[in-house]
């Protein structure tokens, strides 16, 4: 396959960037798309040019570290896959394709298409936690969680946090990353007794840095790993909770 | 720079099942109001770092972490699938600490410290109630109580699991402690920065100079004591299941400041992986070793067969798992396994496009169960196999063949887990210290966790409460200069090279050369042809690299520093494997096997850890040797007929 | 209750990373007036003034249906309306009350799309060059449009029919002759019709909006795209929307005249 990359290049945080634009050739449609990225690189680098810098690590959908904007999609075309999960079939040969880093205040470009996204960092900091230090810990089974409460505190937990649901949002929130993290302590017993603090902690941090949630259902589309928006419900719900309950009356936990 | 080193293994003595009590009790304490006096740096976020700097920081520690990644949860633990060994024996089968103690020596080959190991099986009862209290969603039954499953050929059910993100969920509750801690200011995250040197003063680790990747900054950080967590070094044969960043630089770095570098050709092949699909394959992806339990493994039985799956008759088939190994068939362990497959695709057998892997086919079980419960255990992992490869594995056979996974060698380090080089630590993939020759499936994140969470607060402070009242030793120190004076002096060398080739070039090369020789199986001719070619090799590479751009982000500088450790490592490996002259575990050497074609142990003479030191000059490692000692597990010959 | 935490930032020793774009949020003793302070909880207020709202578009169309009645129904329908609750309130104090209310809720409802759309506009400074949207739609992404176009009509709706400024033919209390007297203008039924379609958009998007905003966990209702709850937003605005365009295009037709 040929192909012609439209690539935004930006030096650093501050700098202006601009498109430039890559002849990939002789690529197979069995690539991942980042391995014909590095197919691009190599030849810059041999050729004495700056290659183009993107994060990657794991290339198997599971560290969140890839995620770039392919053709106006956060992770390109393919549903419920991360930038290193789609292949090259996906597009035709001869196309040309426009690859964007994420855009936010809350992730400034670090260089090129490589994000930071400490800020994901910050909200988890701030409450994303279930304090047990280590070894006050009682026996595994000795709260039985029911089955579907399980399952679903792992749909919620199985977010990567690559910050597709941000760059996807045309508000910049970061509302499906951190209810999801909200919902996987929320549901769970062990995660009561810091549940409101935790959601108003979060909640509140969240937004310093990102905008807010309009319901247009872009980040669970965007979602590699398709986190539902019931857990923005959740959030929604238990923040108000969280400011309307005297906690130390009511006790932490209600339905 | 030579040193002298020994190995003092420093384990307890007295029964087993007391041993690890009685060295709690008997290690010097640190008096909670001293521990804020004291700094600890540590070196990767993965679950055994991001385990120990939680842990440190709760208990008062000054703490330092440091990562490479842009958040601490991207480490490469995350990618582990399938579960998490923990003797709880809630299953009712039979199951107890000694039992995964026995198990584990045992799957290891019998080249690992029976202390160590049953350590391990202690700690990992507690693993499970740490994790579940942080929130771990481990998978459930409908009564509530955790599920486990069986994994690996264990033949009780102990392994605990989160759907097939094991890896992912255990490092997340990991993660979300330790970011509990930075964000109550008690531990100091390092982000993009990634460590280049150990300072050791007067024989102790004081510190580390790191390079930040965003600016190019070197800076040097200094504690009482360095703990490093920074995982194992299979991208030493290049195409491996791990991630793209995993590198051995922090273990390598260390290991030329005098830590011992023990057992390295013990490097474990997964069965069950995706075949490359052309040469510019950036990583092999593991599909889980579950698929064994329901999929069949054959080759055609003739030479060069180009035929589709569907269109090879029943008796061209070789099922060659179920014909050698009829008891265990498809679920023989890792090593043997891989072994199998290797030689039929090296006697001609293999298929698909490049003849480069074997079939794992699941028409039968579709047949047996029907489609639905076969998607219903398999689906996700079925998905993954039709995105990577455009087939579908309903109707026609994976295609699979092994990968490097996982290195069972590493760092040495005493039953304190402290190296060769005292005030520096090494912990989970990092050290060598309990799985032998060869890991079972589902210990690896148990080690990592025991380690971090368990293991090292509780000895850390042996060595701490002597350092009580000496002040860090300052950045200003000439030690650090030279060491921050060195690294410069090293970026500036690669980017002065001005050659013609990508250091991925180099990387595939040596990669090319590990995996043909010192791969699944290994001669005494073709590690002495490794040990020829690496240097010949590294010395293109030193010369005909070229690395573009400056200091500030540069992805090729970080790559071609990687790269070049793993050169002097790879070497280090063919030489061990070279000197190992038996088959163990993940190291099979070919001169040694039984009639049977299985690996075949010398207990008399390598019944022992060879730990290498540096000697200044890569491929001249100085040799030391510990012996092993079984007094509770016999020492037998491992069949899986 | 309240959480007074002075933790330092996470991420101690990274010298970047992104600025906040909003000020961190002063937990206060009564922790309500929190509330105001943060998206989520303008957000809240956006669906419950929004409720409000709905209920008053539909009790409005309701009463409208009097049109068709005949004048002297919708007179006194208008004239009820201003005596509601007496002798137990003064006259027109009721009416008051619910003027009240819906002021407060439309300042509300205005000030916090103005001041979540300055957040959002502030959290993504630089737009792609090239987007595909998914699952936003037309409604959902014209939302700030559809209702700068319903307040506006609002303002001249009320000076149309209220305050009769805008209004040549107005005479006070004769409000059948008033609608039909400022419907007859086809620019006037033009604007009305316009105005309730942005508005059946605004619904359209708001309704199915608040169940999520408002948390609605009920399984009935969630997950996203569950027919019933598109169901809901849409039956609503076919329902209030249908009838409001019935009433222009009445006048236009010659079918309600005077």
């Amino acid at each position: 396959m040929q192909l012609k990359l439209k690539v935004w290049r930006q030096d650093g945080p501050e700098s202006t960037g601009r498109f430039e634009t890559y002849d990939a050739v002789d690529i197979k449609p069995d690539m991942s798309f980042l391995e014909m990225l590095d197919v691009v690189n190599v030849r810059l680098v041999e050729s004495g040019r700056d290659p183009v810098t993107f994060d990657s690590d794991c290339r198997e959908g599971i560290c969140g570290t890839c995620g770039v904007m392919i053709d106006g999609q956060a992770h390109g075309p393919w549903k419920g896959a991360t930038t290193c999960q789609l292949h090259m079939r996906a597009f035709r040969d001869g196309d040309t394709i426009v690859i964007e880093p994420w855009q936010s205040a809350g992730f400034p470009i670090v260089k090129d298409l490589m994000v930071d996204r400490s800020a994901f960092d910050r909200i988890v900091a701030s409450g994303g936690f279930i304090s047990a230090d280590t070894g006050s810990a009682p026996d595994g089974n000795e709260i039985p969680i029911p089955k579907p409460v399980a399952d679903s505190a792992m749909d919620a937990a199985a977010c990567i946090g690559c910050g597709a649901c941000v760059a996807a949002c045309p508000n910049s929130a970061a509302q499906l990353f951190t209810s999801a993290k909200l919902a996987h302590l929320n549901l769970l017993p062990q995660g009561q007794a810091q549940r409101f603090r935790r959601t108003e902690d979060m909640v509140e941090t969240m937004e310093q840095f990102f905008g807010s949630c309009t319901n247009h259902g872009e980040c669970h589309e965007a979602c590699p790993k398709e986190v539902p928006l019931d857990f923005i419900a959740l959030m929604n719900r238990d923040y108000l909770k969280s400011k309307m309950k005297n906690r130390k009356l009511a006790g932490q936990v209600f339905p | 720079m030579t040193q002298t080193i020994s190995l003092d293994s420093k384990v307890p003595t007295g029964p087993i099942a007391d041993r690890w009590n009685n060295h709690k009790f008997s290690v010097k304490l640190v008096n909670p109001n001293n521990k804020r006096k004291f700094t600890v740096l540590v070196v990767g976020t993965g679950l055994a770092g991001a385990a120990a700097a939680a842990s440190l920081a709760q208990l008062g520690y000054n703490v330092k972490v440091f990562t490479y990644h842009d958040s601490p949860r991207r480490a490469h633990s995350i990618a582990a699938q399938g579960g998490i060994n923990g003797a709880k024996n809630y299953k009712n089968d039979g199951d107890s600490i000694h039992r995964l103690f026995y198990d584990t020596v045992k799957g290891g080959d019998f080249r690992s410290r029976e202390a160590n190991v049953h350590r391990l099986a202690e700690v990992s009862v507690n693993i499970i109630d740490q994790c579940v209290a942080q929130g771990v969603p481990f998978a459930r039954e409908y009564g509530g109580m955790l599920d486990n499953r069986s994994f690996g050929g264990a033949q009780v059910s102990r392994t605990f699991y989160a759907k097939g993100q094991t890896g992912q969920q255990l490092l997340l509750g990991a993660y979300q402690a330790l970011m509990e801690q930075v964000g109550q200011g008690t531990c100091e995250l390092h982000t993009k920065v990634e460590m280049l040197d150990v300072v050791v003063k007067d024989g102790r680790a004081c510190g580390i100079v790191t390079r930040d990747l965003t600016t190019g900054e070197v800076q040097s950080h200094s504690g009482h004591a360095v703990l490093l967590a920074t995982g194992g070094y299979s991208n030493a044969f290049y195409l491996s299941t791990n991630a793209m960043n995993s590198n051995a630089t922090a273990a390598w770095r260390a290991h030329k400041k005098g830590a011992a570098f023990a057992n390295p050709c013990y490097t474990q092949i997964h069965p069950t992986c995706i075949p490359a699909s052309d040469e510019f394959q950036s990583k092999l992806t593991l599909m889980s070793e579950s698929l064994r339990n329901d999929g069949r493994i054959w080759v055609p039985k003739g030479i060069d067969d180009n035929r589709p799956a569907d269109q090879i008759p029943e008796d061209e088939r070789d099922y060659y798992l179920e014909r050698i190994y009829p008891s265990y068939g498809n679920l023989a362990p890792r090593d043997v396994s891989s072994r199998a497959a290797k030689r039929l695709v090296d006697s001609g057998h293999g298929i698909g496009p490049l003849h480069n892997g074997v079939f794992l086919d699941f028409s039968e079980a579709i047949n047996r169960l029907g489609e639905a419960v076969v998607r219903d255990r398999y689906g996700n992992l079925f998905d993954m196999y039709q995105r990577i490869t455009d087939e579908n594995p309903y109707n026609m056979p994976m295609r699979i063949y092994p990968a490097p996974h996982y290195t069972m060698g590493g760092l040495w380090v005493d039953y304190n887990l402290m190296t060769t080089v005292p005030g520096l630590y090494a912990l989970g993939e990092a050290n060598f210290s309990d799985h032998g020759a060869n890991r079972l499936g589902a210990s690896a994140l148990m080690q990592g966790l025991s380690d971090g969470y368990f293991v090292i607060p509780s000895t850390i402070s042996d060595y701490l409460a002597d350092l009580l009242g000496d002040p860090v030793v300052p950045t200003t120190d000439p030690e650090f200069a030279s060491a921050e004076a060195g690294v410069s002096d090293e970026v500036q060398k690669w980017l002065s090279v001005g050659g013609t080739r990508s250091a991925e070039h180099y990387h595939r090369e040596l990669g090319k050369i590990v995996w043909d020789y010192c791969g699944m199986a290994r001669n005494r001719t073709g590690l002495e042809k490794a040990l020829s070619e690496i240097p010949a090799l590294r010395s293109e590479f030193v010369t005909n690299v070229r690395i573009p751009g400056d200091t500030s982000v540069n992805q090729e500088l970080e790559k071609v520093q990687r790269v070049a450790d793993f050169f002097d490592l790879a070497e280090l490996m063919c030489r061990d494997a070279l000197d190992r002259e038996e088959s163990c575990g993940g190291h099979f050497r070919e001169e040694y096997q039984t009639d049977e074609g299985e690996a075949l142990r010398n207990d008399d003479d390598f019944c022992n850890v060879t730990a290498w030191g540096w000697t200044g000059q890569p491929g001249e490692p100085s040799k030391h040797v510990e012996p092993l000692e079984f007094e509770y597990v016999k020492l037998t010959q491992r069949s899986y007929k | 209750m309240t959480a007074t935490r002075d933790k330092p930032t996470a991420g101690a020793g990274r010298p970047s990373g992104a600025q906040p774009i909003n000020k961190p949020v002063r937990r206060r003793s009564i922790p309500l007036l929190d509330l105001y302070q943060t998206a989520v909880g303008k957000k809240w207020v956006m669906a419950i003034t929004g409720l409000v709202l709905m209920g008053f578009v539909l009790v409005h169309m309701v009463g409208n249906l009097k049109m068709y009645v005949g004048p002297a129904d919708l007179d006194s329908y208008a004239q009820w309306l201003k005596t509601i609750g007496y002798p137990l309130l003064p006259k027109t104090g009721a009416m008051w009350l619910l003027r009240v209310t819906l002021l407060a809720a439309f300042v509300l409802h205005i000030h916090s799309a103005y001041s979540l759309t300055r957040m959002n506009q502030r959290a993504r400074p630089t737009n792609y060059s090239r987007r595909d949207y998914i699952a936003a739609n037309f409604a959902s992404r014209t939302m700030r449009w559809t209702g700068t176009i319903v307040a506006l009509f609002l303002l001249y709706h009320l000076a149309d029919l209220t305050w009769g400024w805008a209004n040549p033919d107005y005479v006070y209390g004769e409000v059948y002759n008033n609608v039909v007297a400022s419907l007859s203008n086809p620019v006037v039924a033009a604007f009305y019709i316009v105005a309730n379609l942005a508005l059946g958009m605004h619904l359209y998007h708001g309704i199915w909006s608040i169940f999520q905003t408002v948390g609605s966990m009920n399984p009935r209702f969630n997950p996203r795209n569950n027919p019933i709850r598109r169901g809901v937003a849409a039956a609503f605005v076919i329902v209030v929307i249908g009838a409001n365009i019935t009433f222009p295009l009445a006048v236009q037709f010659g079918i309600v005249s005077t």
